[in-house]
């Protein structure tokens, strides 16, 4: 009677997207590698990483659309969950280059050897193992995740002061980072990467299965919040979203939900920022800024909260448009369209343009299954209470 | 008159106090024998030839040992002839002062060590000690302080008893104290005094000054220096508590200047405005080209530039924030998180239109007279600017107080912070107030620019760097309540001042924002929270 | 002294010397209250005697300044929070009907039913057949058969009323509080949820707040009437509106 967990997840859109983002990830890595350079239909290596970083985008998209879109909570430092499993990657990219840095130290990366350093601090410890480092992509903005919503959620921090605090995280984040003495590399971060599991990165067929594993995370990423948003516990999601204090009345205990879902949604964040990281090389301090994680919720906006596949395509769309327009003669008026955008999405079009086609869509299969139900209706013998207005 | 009658009086005594001076070490030699000892090239000859030469008198004095600090003096040691290569490359020979063509080969300029330049720098404080100028002679005074070189003690123990000059005699008296203080052949007595006039002056010289004191001291000697040292150590400490408070007042005062505006449209609407740093930003500008104007037309007018530009840029911020309230917030009113994207999209399109007409750097605005300089207040130092603004902020914030109080706006507008619905319902144009009271609160905004135009870069981002001190201050202190933003902005300022020379700058303010998240944990609303059931609704 | 602890063990909800005040003001002053297992209780009162804040206290959403609240004789409520005092089995019912306006309403009930509130639970949650006979039978209880499929949120305002006390039938608490029930229904709709509410008082012990003079007059049970904060007369309908006081601040003359 009750469907599997994850055939459950799939409806008609979630498959097409699986199938489109399937498609693309295998599709451009091949023509890049397959078909001889200058051919039309060959994609060059600086797309796949520009493409890459969009796809990285859209995981990071998605992962704010989880807590946004299905649970209300306007994350504006999710950027800090990105930037930090970033960092963990781009350590343990560090520690890759060995002796073949500037200064040729085998242990200390190169800005710790012109800080005179003469140890790795214990932080930096085991970020030479892969396994240890994609670990910590996971572990560090989840547990970073967890202790912050551990302490808002409980004291009901909600609404527009949670959105502040999350502000203030990861402005507190920025503030640090900047420092040499944190030992991340200060102000120009981390970059210089050689190799990634013994490749290099800035081959092309490097860049290739990055791009390609990008994709798969996005499929994995999205495969996991569709099972989380149908399952009864995205129900118990969408109720805290709409009625928080209702939902507890019924008994449910709002900030474990809240709890799960934000940490979840903070690995998810890390995650991409792992990948995004070999693909632009390099990561700095400017992730952290306030800007780019406001930046990241009008992706969702746009492409529409609580559609996730809206997200994900707000976020390629975009930032599609950013690299449009900031490479052309257009490039002062950038920040103009930005601003124009925030405001006329959040005035015109709230429902973002996956809400808005489904607006438009819904009616339709509404009318046709209420139809169903009222002549369900008349065959059980049952009438309607009469409205009250 | 009399005064210049004065002043003629002391020239005259300074003159015979000079002559006195110069007739003492007179048997030792002549000028030009003093001077000629520089070409010996053995250290203790210079030092000997400085002495003798700043007890002289000679006009020439004062230009051969400052050559001589500066390594612009050179000598021949074949003829034993020194000179002085001036800033403008002439030469003069040290001894007669007449005018040579250029350095005579085998010159070499006279070797100084460290001893010697001790000795040097004392020379030359002993010999601007009787300057005819108090501020030179005060500058003097000081140095002997530092330096506490004995010989200058009898020229100090003249000026001091010629002074008339309150703190200048003070200076003098305490230069004294640190001459006697080390001077190896000074009575106990003399020594428990000099450390009693050091402990008055209280300040870090004192204590540097006093913890240099050997440890071959008398035992009642050392001990008192113990004590003065650390009956300084408390001063100094209780000094830099104060100087860390007032910093701390002041950044407070900044920082309600900037959140007053945030805390009465948040406070009322319920609306947070992102886009508040950029009135901020804005009144910045309006000072900008008020002074401009002013520069290019009626320069007359500058020191009165601020108060052109305090109520313009309070209609030009509320103007805009007017426009914002009609043309964009009013169709969000119930959706809180999209007026803040949206708001953040506007304060995008406002730094980008300021950078396009007024450029991405930073502008100049300049502080009017009243405003510039500082004074002494104990041993910290209060700049004018940051006190003017203190009392501008509380003034602000009086006059707005006053007008929430007493006039039928402020009635208004308290009646709808406590209950919209019910404020609605007894007739009140919510959507009126609603329009008016962000356009206060962004006039204000505006205003506050005008005062952080003065200690602050005036740059497209000047208003990005208070934004979220802002909404800090407003959370901190609870939404609806002035009270609470204005201990909340002290607290918030006090704590980050005191917290910075421990932690470092960065990592107080980070201090700070964690413990911001922290006390929300405790007070999700603020100190000075509404409480009932119409807040929580 | 000795009187009293019995009758504190033995009541189902038990209310002594609440007081709670907001800025001053005072909306609960000395309030003292019991409720035996079974009994359904009207309570009514002028705006602002306290009635929502009293359901608020029970509920724990707000904190009482002093004063007793036990539930089941020996739970001391003041100490819970929500989410605890709705598992132990106090359900509740909104001024203003609260439904989850963008969840079908069989969703609606599926959310209300006492199963395994955790994470782990829901996320892992498989429908059983028990569950689904249970949203059955309350959707019939609550004429909503035809509409399970709608959104919450397009149902009319009656429907809404009893969508929610639906979705405390799914929860099946030991007590239900049900705040205004019949506001903005047609007389008929009025009388159906009279019946309703008496039938679901067989097994459950309920506390109505209600205006409707003539809804209360039908569920016939036990009246208390609160005013500023305190109770001011308590007894049957007849009783307690013939009281001078409560003609006096509420019923009018």
């Amino acid at each position: 009677m009750t469907p599997h967990i994850l055939t459950r997840s799939l409806d008609r859109a979630a498959t097409s997207f699986i199938l489109i983002v399937a498609a693309v990830g295998v599709l451009i890595p091949l023509s890049n590698l397959l078909l001889p350079q200058g051919s039309i239909f060959q994609v060059p290596t600086y797309l796949v990483a520009l493409w890459g970083k969009y796809v990285c985008y859209a995981i990071l998209a998605l992962s704010i659309d989880l807590i946004w879109g299905y649970c209300g909570i306007l994350s504006l430092g999710h950027g800090a969950f990105f930037a930090l499993g970033g960092y963990a990657m781009g350590m343990y990219l560090m520690r890759q280059i060995g002796s073949r840095g500037v200064y040729g130290n085998p242990i200390l990366p190169d800005f710790m050897v012109f800080l005179n350093w003469d140890r790795l601090p214990w932080y930096w410890y085991g970020f030479d193992n892969f396994a240890f480092a994609a670990l910590m992509v996971l572990l560090v903005p989840g547990l970073l995740a967890f202790c912050f919503g551990w302490l808002a959620f409980r004291s009901r921090v909600t609404g527009v002061y949670l959105s502040i605090i999350t502000q203030a995280m990861t402005y507190a984040l920025l503030l640090g980072f900047f420092r040499n003495d944190f030992g991340f590399g200060g102000n120009n971060g981390l970059t210089d990467f050689k190799d990634i599991l013994g490749f290099n990165v800035q081959a092309d067929g490097t860049r290739c299965a990055l791009f390609l594993l990008s994709c798969l995370a996005l499929l994995v990423s999205f495969l996991i919040c569709r099972v989380v948003v149908t399952s009864k516990l995205g129900k118990v999601l969408i109720a805290v979203r709409d009625a928080e204090s209702r939902t507890r009345f019924l008994g449910y205990r709002v900030e474990s939900y809240k709890l799960f879902v934000f940490t979840l949604s903070a690995c998810m964040a890390g995650v991409a920022g792992a990948l995004y990281v070999p693909q632009v090389g390099i990561i700095n301090p400017s992730e952290f800024a306030p800007g780019n994680s406001i930046e990241a919720v009008i992706w969702v906006a746009v492409g529409g909260r609580g559609t996730l596949v809206g997200a994900a395509l707000g976020a390629v769309v975009v930032n599609y448009a950013k690299t449009l327009f900031t490479s052309g003669p257009l490039a002062p008026y950038w920040l103009f369209m930005l601003g124009a955008l925030f405001i006329l999405v959040t005035l015109l079009l709230p429902k973002g343009i996956v809400g808005t086609f489904n607006a438009w869509w819904e009616p339709w299969k509404a009318q046709r299954a209420s139809a169903d139900d009222i002549s369900a209706a008349r065959e059980d013998g049952i009438s309607e209470p009469n409205p009250a207005e | 008159m009399f005064v210049s009658c004065l002043d003629r009086l002391r020239a005259l005594f300074l003159s015979i106090l000079l002559l006195g001076s110069v007739t003492l070490p007179a048997f030792a030699g002549s000028f030009e024998d003093s001077v000629a000892k520089f070409a010996n090239d053995e250290f203790s000859d210079t030092e000997e030839a400085v002495g003798e030469i700043a007890a002289s008198g000679n006009p020439l004095a004062f230009p051969i040992i400052s050559a001589l600090q500066d390594g612009r003096l050179s000598a021949d040691p074949e003829t034993k002839k020194v000179f002085i290569t001036g800033a403008d490359d002439k030469v003069i020979d040290a001894a007669t002062g007449t005018a040579v063509n250029k350095l005579p080969d085998g010159t070499a300029p006279v070797r100084l060590n460290n001893r010697l330049r001790r000795t040097v720098e004392a020379a030359l404080g002993g010999l601007t000690l009787l300057s005819p100028d108090p501020a030179k002679r005060l500058a003097a005074a000081q140095s002997v302080f530092k330096s506490h070189e004995e010989s200058a003690l009898a020229t100090v123990e003249s000026a001091l008893a010629n002074e008339a000059n309150k703190a200048t005699k003070q200076a003098f008296a305490e230069a004294r104290a640190a001459i006697i203080l080390f001077k190896p052949d000074a009575s106990e007595n003399d020594k428990l005094e000099a450390i009693a006039v050091i402990k008055a002056r209280g300040d870090q010289e004192a204590m540097a000054l006093l913890t240099s004191l050997g440890a071959d001291q008398p035992p009642l000697v050392a001990k008192a220096a113990a004590g003065a040292i650390s009956s300084i150590q408390s001063n100094l400490a209780t000094w830099s508590a104060v100087q860390n408070a007032w910093y701390g007042i002041s950044l407070g005062s900044v920082l309600l200047l900037a959140a007053i505006g945030l805390a009465i449209t948040f406070g009322v609407m319920g609306v947070i405005n992102m886009a508040h740093g950029e009135m901020v930003m804005l009144g910045a500008y309006t000072t900008f080209v008020v002074q401009e104007v002013i520069r290019t037309r009626y320069p007359g007018l500058f020191d009165y530039s601020l108060l052109i530009a305090v109520p313009l840029a309070f209609l030009v911020a509320g103007g805009i924030g007017v426009l914002i309230e009609r043309g964009i917030i009013r169709f969000l009113y119930g959706r809180p998180l999209e007026t803040l994207l949206a708001t953040w999209g506007l304060s995008l399109v406002l730094q980008q239109a300021v950078r396009t007409v007024f450029g991405p750097t930073n502008r100049e605005v300049g502080n009017p007279s009243w405003m510039s300089g500082a004074f002494d207040l104990g041993q910290i130092t209060i700049t004018y600017n940051r006190l003017w603004i203190l009392c501008f902020t509380l003034a602000v914030f009086a006059i707005l107080l006053a007008m929430l109080r007493y006039t039928s706006l402020g009635l208004e507008m308290r009646a709808v912070t406590q209950n919209r619905r019910m404020a609605a319902s007894m007739g009140i144009a919510t959507s009126r107030v609603d329009a008016l009271t962000f356009g206060l609160g962004s006039g204000i905004a505006g205003i506050a620019g005008v005062a952080l135009s003065q200690i602050d870069n005036v740059s497209p981002n000047l208003g990005q760097s208070y934004i979220i001190d802002s909404f800090m201050v407003v959370v901190f202190g609870g939404v609806g309540n002035l009270w609470g933003t204005l201990v909340g902005a002290f607290t918030l300022g006090i704590a980050n001042k005191f917290l910075e020379p421990v932690a470092g700058a960065v990592l107080g303010k980070i201090a700070i924002l964690v413990l911001i998240i922290l006390f929300i944990q405790k007070r999700p609303r603020g100190l000075f929270a509404l409480k009932g059931r119409a807040v929580e609704a | 002294m000795n009187v009293m602890d019995t009758r504190a063990t033995s009541a189902m909800l038990y209310l002594d010397g609440v007081h709670v005040s907001f800025d001053g003001f005072h909306a609960i002053n000395n309030l003292s209250l019991m409720l035996a297992p079974g009994e359904m209780r009207a309570i009514i009162g002028p705006n602002g005697a306290g009635k929502t804040t009293m359901m608020d206290i029970i509920t724990g959403k707000t904190k009482p300044d002093e004063g007793t609240v036990l539930f089941d004789g020996t739970v001391d409520l003041t100490r819970l929070d929500e989410t605890r005092i709705a598992e132990l089995g106090i359900g509740r019912k909104f001024q203003k009907p609260t439904v989850f306006e963008s969840q079908t309403v069989q969703d609606n009930l599926l959310l209300a039913l006492n199963v395994d509130h955790s994470v782990r639970g829901t996320l892992f949650w498989r429908g059983s057949k028990a569950e689904s006979e249970r949203i059955d039978n309350v959707l019939e209880t609550i004429r909503l058969t035809g509409a399970r499929n709608r959104l919450a949120g397009s149902l009319s305002h009656g429907q809404k009323q009893w969508l929610e006390i639906g979705m405390l039938l799914a929860q099946d608490p030991k007590v239900l509080l049900v705040d205004e029930p019949v506001a903005g229904m047609t007389d008929v709709e009025t009388h159906l949820t009279a019946e309703l509410l008496k039938q679901i008082n067989r097994n459950h012990t309920i506390m109505v707040v209600e205006h409707d003079m003539t809804f209360v007059r039908e569920l016939g049970v036990k009246v208390s009437c609160l005013h500023e904060g305190t109770v001011l007369a308590e007894g049957t309908i007849d009783q307690v509106s013939s009281n001078e006081r409560v003609v006096e601040v509420y019923l009018g003359r």
